[in-house]
């Protein structure tokens, strides 16, 4: 027998144990084939039998050998729980079973000496969601009739672009009465208020990437519904830079200007301006970190867009070279301005964070008006890849940050000016449109999302641990990863189709909030439409505290 | 329910009017006040056009620290009318001891300034008196302007009449356009200051409905002018942002109705001017409204009109014979002040309309 050895990684030390029923696995091989992490494999186990066969016990021993599935013991090829086994098993002899005992965050560290990284979100579960202790609670009856969801219009649109104060607007009233345009405006765009989040072609499978871009020209061309979907960091295939389509993309610049040679080159070949552009400075799920991708994902044709060889790529935390807010400012002005001339709005993306008021009030008083749009970020967003100790423990959570912004341009008689886009958490129950609704009450102009879209198009991870390994490049789904025989596991135009009904459900759903207060056009800032029976909550946010 | 009414006439009119115009819709309201604005007045104003008049409620410490503010200012009284009330037993009213309708010469220094001078002048000074007064509730400043007198009260609008003697027309209370509504609002405490219609620098706004952009509307028209206070009432602001789009920006009344119920981003789109309208909409989206609602304003060139909300939720009827022109929220309003018209030839203003009546009583209506 062999000796017991402590420090030998076992099942029980893993997040996730395999349960395995050997009596009904016809070793099909289904699901070994099937796992991506390599967490399980075939084994040979030798097998006693002690039988007896005559009237009387006469014990006689048999020995065989028996295929099985087992787990495999390994810190690097462990079990994420994700499932794929169970999904492909046909007689639902395996699946995998919560370790709530397990030592996986201990013996990670100890084994590799270098910090964890994983995928996904926070998995840190202490509170309830902000957003779930808010009621819509100002309901629309004798004196201000509700609308119909069915029967009246509504203006779902939201701005994406500086907003002039009107003093400001270069207005001449004309020998007819009417007023002229005598000057030039920052260009705003209108487009719907819920904005698919940036998620680079590195980050996602090539596949996944094409079905978003599907279904946002589906969206657009086919439902009559303005959605904008930003690139990530990471740049675009050159043939959808040069096609109609870009008109549907925001084109992101981040602190690595990956993807931005062949971006910068496509520029005399565009067809059409992009929706716009988004400066990322920094990301709610790892707030102070910059973007990750491992080198397990840099396929080749991820090399091509973003001109590097295959190795880790690793954005610096901060642009490099940028100073300070006003610098920043002038970046944005000098570059990303200039160069479609002053036609394509350009936004900054930050993360939420205790200081994000002053970056705010910094930018909403630049006197240039070149700012088209506040990105804030907040903690429970979602990420490719990140160490777990910025995931689980750094960022901001992003109601009462954007609360925080709206008061302050409000305080300033600025609101609207910049206008808000909120993220970080959002749809985290499914129901996107609540939460939508929700943020712009309290300000938000329209908000953004990322991991719900994985979520929609089949990504099995959640925020409780399961798979998260968008990092690897394993990803079970097909969706965070390069690999051709794991990318081909997702079809593209299901993606399509599932992102495309989810945003037609939601923009019922949004008519469905907008209906019972009467409101035609978002309830931007319509704070007294929510109330709360939770009074701290109440306060922090200035609604109504009911019970 | 509220109502509210208007007249504009070529003659002088009597307040008389204005109370038999929404006492035919009694039905409609609660009775719980009686609020009126005079435009271009006549009797013993007439002569005093071009001067200030003060028109306030107050305490007797409040008449005191008025005129004293006032004389202390620099202007010089040249006129003073105290309705005679009727205080009999058994009135409906919650009346404050002195009603005050003071005209007044402007300060020396400032009689050679500009129009706009003496209009900032003229603001400041009724701010600075609203505020003096408030401890207290020593009085209700309501308007400060030529050629302009405001009347507010809480009760009912029937005893509110008597009290003053209202209901017997004379010569001496009169003017060309007279705006009125009957109702405190119900949204907010019942505070003389929150009842329509609601008065500044010239302009005069009352509205039947409910502004469920409210938040919006007064969390942004507080920063746009020093004048945008009170908010008591969520009808404010709509005269806030008539204010700010016609005075302030300078722009053509029409716009008004463009940046409070702006068209739908699909129509602007196939529009001449979308450029202009998407402009207006984007930088004045905190203007805009919501909610049902009909609004009745005067411009300082004593110019009426009338606009509903986008889905034109509340009831408005302009009824108009040779020499008067009647707004009101029901039609047998109308029929009270002009039984002989013909009624077929009323307007039932749409939802993407403003109806305006220029002095010559002209009628026009501007299509969105």
């Amino acid at each position: 027998m062999e000796t017991m050895k402590i420090h030998d990684i076992t099942p029980n030390d893993l997040p996730w144990k395999i349960r395995y029923d050997a009596s009904r696995c016809t070793l099909c091989g289904s699901c070994v084939a099937a796992c991506s992490f390599r967490a399980i494999a075939p084994k040979v186990e030798r097998r006693r039998m002690v039988f007896s066969e005559g009237d009387f016990p006469e014990p006689k021993t048999r020995f065989s050998a028996v295929p099985v599935i087992r787990q495999v013991h390994s810190i690097k090829n462990y079990c994420r729980g994700c499932g794929i086994c169970e999904k492909v098993c046909p007689n639902d002899a395996i699946g995998p079973l919560r370790n709530v005992d397990n030592r996986h965050s201990i013996v990670t560290r100890c084994l590799a000496g270098d910090s964890v990284k994983r995928g996904g979100r926070k998995n840190l579960e202490s509170t309830s969601r902000t957003l779930d202790r808010l009621r819509v609670g100002r309901i629309s009856q004798m004196t201000d009739p509700s609308l119909d969801a069915q029967r009246h219009t509504f203006d779902l649109l939201a701005p994406f672009g500086r907003i002039l104060p009107p003093g400001k607007l270069p207005f001449a009233v004309g020998a007819d009465g009417k007023l002229q345009t005598t000057g030039q405006s920052p260009p705003v765009r209108w487009i719907y208020p819920v904005i698919i989040g940036d998620m680079s072609i590195g980050a996602l499978s090539w596949r996944m990437w094409e079905g978003v871009a599907m279904a946002v020209a589906y969206l657009n061309e086919e439902c009559g519904l303005p959605v904008r979907m930003c690139s990530g960091e990471g740049g675009v295939p050159v043939r959808l830079l040069k096609s109609k389509y870009l008109k549907y993309m925001i084109l992101q610049i981040a602190s690595g200007h990956f993807g931005w040679n062949r971006i910068l080159k496509a520029m005399p070949h565009m067809t059409e301006d992009p929706a716009g552009m988004l400066i990322k400075i920094g990301q709610g799920a790892k707030p102070g970190d910059g973007g990750l991708l491992m080198a397990q994902k840099v396929a080749e044709h991820i090399q091509a867009i973003r001109g590097v060889p295959k190795a880790d790529l690793l954005s610096p935390p901060n642009h490099q070279g940028l100073y300070s807010i006003e610098e920043s400012v002038q970046k944005m002005f000098l570059s990303m301005n200039a160069a479609f001339k002053f036609r394509v709005p350009v936004a900054i993306k930050v993360a939420a964070s205790a200081t994000s008021v002053s970056v705010f009030n910094n930018l909403v008083r630049d006197p240039y008006n070149i700012v088209g749009g506040f990105f804030l970020d907040g903690i429970d967003g979602g990420t490719g890849a990140a160490h777990e100790v910025s995931l689980d423990h750094t960022g901001h959570p992003i109601v009462s940050k954007l609360r925080d912004c709206y008061l302050a341009a409000v305080t300033q008689g600025r609101q609207g000016q910049i206008p808000l886009w909120a993220a970080g958490g959002l749809g985290k129950t499914g129901d996107l449109a609540a939460d939508a609704f929700k943020m712009m009450c309290l300000g938000a102009n329209g908000v953004f999302t990322g991991k719900l879209i994985l979520q929609m198009a089949g990504c099995v991870g959640n925020d409780m641990g399961r798979c998260n390994a968008c990092n690897t490049g394993l990803c079970p789904a097909g969706i965070t990863t390069q690999e051709p025989a794991l990318a081909h596991r997702l079809d593209p135009e299901k993606v399509a189709q599932n992102i495309v009904n989810y945003y037609l459900a939601m923009d019922q759903e949004l008519k469905k909030l907008m209906a019972p207060i009467g409101n035609s056009s978002l309830p931007v800032g319509r704070s007294d439409a929510l109330v709360s029976t939770d009074r701290a909550v109440a306060e922090r946010l200035q609604i109504q505290y009911v019970c | 329910m509220c109502r509210i009414g208007a007249i504009k006439s070529l003659n002088y009119v009597h307040p008389s009017q204005a109370l038999l115009l929404m006492q035919s819709q009694q039905k409609g309201h609660d009775n719980s006040g009686f609020a009126m604005v005079m435009h271009d007045l006549g009797g013993i104003f007439e002569g005093y056009k071009h001067l200030p008049t003060l028109s306030l409620a107050c305490t007797d410490e409040g008449l005191k620290v008025a005129e004293d503010m006032l004389h202390a200012a620099g202007f010089q009284r040249v006129l003073q009318w105290v309705p005679e009330v009727n205080d009999r037993p058994g009135l409906d009213i919650n009346a404050m001891p002195n009603y005050v309708f003071e005209t007044f010469d402007y300060p020396k220094h400032i009689k050679k300034s500009s129009q706009k001078e003496k209009e900032e002048l003229l603001l400041d000074m009724r701010l600075n008196l609203r505020a003096a007064l408030e401890d207290d509730e020593m009085g209700f400043v309501y308007s400060f302007w030529p050629d302009v007198v405001t009347l507010k009260e809480i009760g009912d609008p029937r005893d509110i009449g008597t009290y003053f003697n209202l209901w017997e027309p004379d010569t001496k209370f009169t003017a060309r356009v007279i705006t009125a509504q009957c109702r405190q609002n119900t949204n907010y405490d019942i505070v003389r200051y929150a009842a329509h219609p609601f008065f500044l620098q010239g302009f005069t706004a009352l509205a039947n409905g409910e502004n469920t952009f409210y938040q919006k509307n007064k969390e942004f028209q507080r920063k746009l002018h020093r004048g945008y206070i009170g908010f008591e009432s969520d009808s404010q602001c709509f005269l806030y942002s008539l204010h700010y789009v016609h005075r302030q920006l300078g722009w053509p009344l029409s716009y008004y109705k463009h940046v409070i119920t702006p068209l739908p981003f699909e129509e602007i789109g196939h529009r001449d001017d979308a450029q202009e309208l998407q402009a207006i909409r984007q930088s004045l989206s905190h203007l805009e409204i919501n909610g049902p609602n009909t609004i009745i304003g005067v411009l300082p060139d004593n110019t009426l009109f009338t606009c509903c909300d986008a889905k034109k939720l509340r009831p408005i009827v302009v009824g108009r014979s040779s020499d008067t022109v009647v707004f009101s929220s029901e039609v047998c309003g109308i029929n009270e002040i002009l039984p002989d018209r013909d009624w077929e030839t009323d307007i039932y203003p749409n939802e993407r309309e403003i109806v305006v009546i220029d002095n010559n009583l002209e009628v026009q209506r501007w299509k969105q």
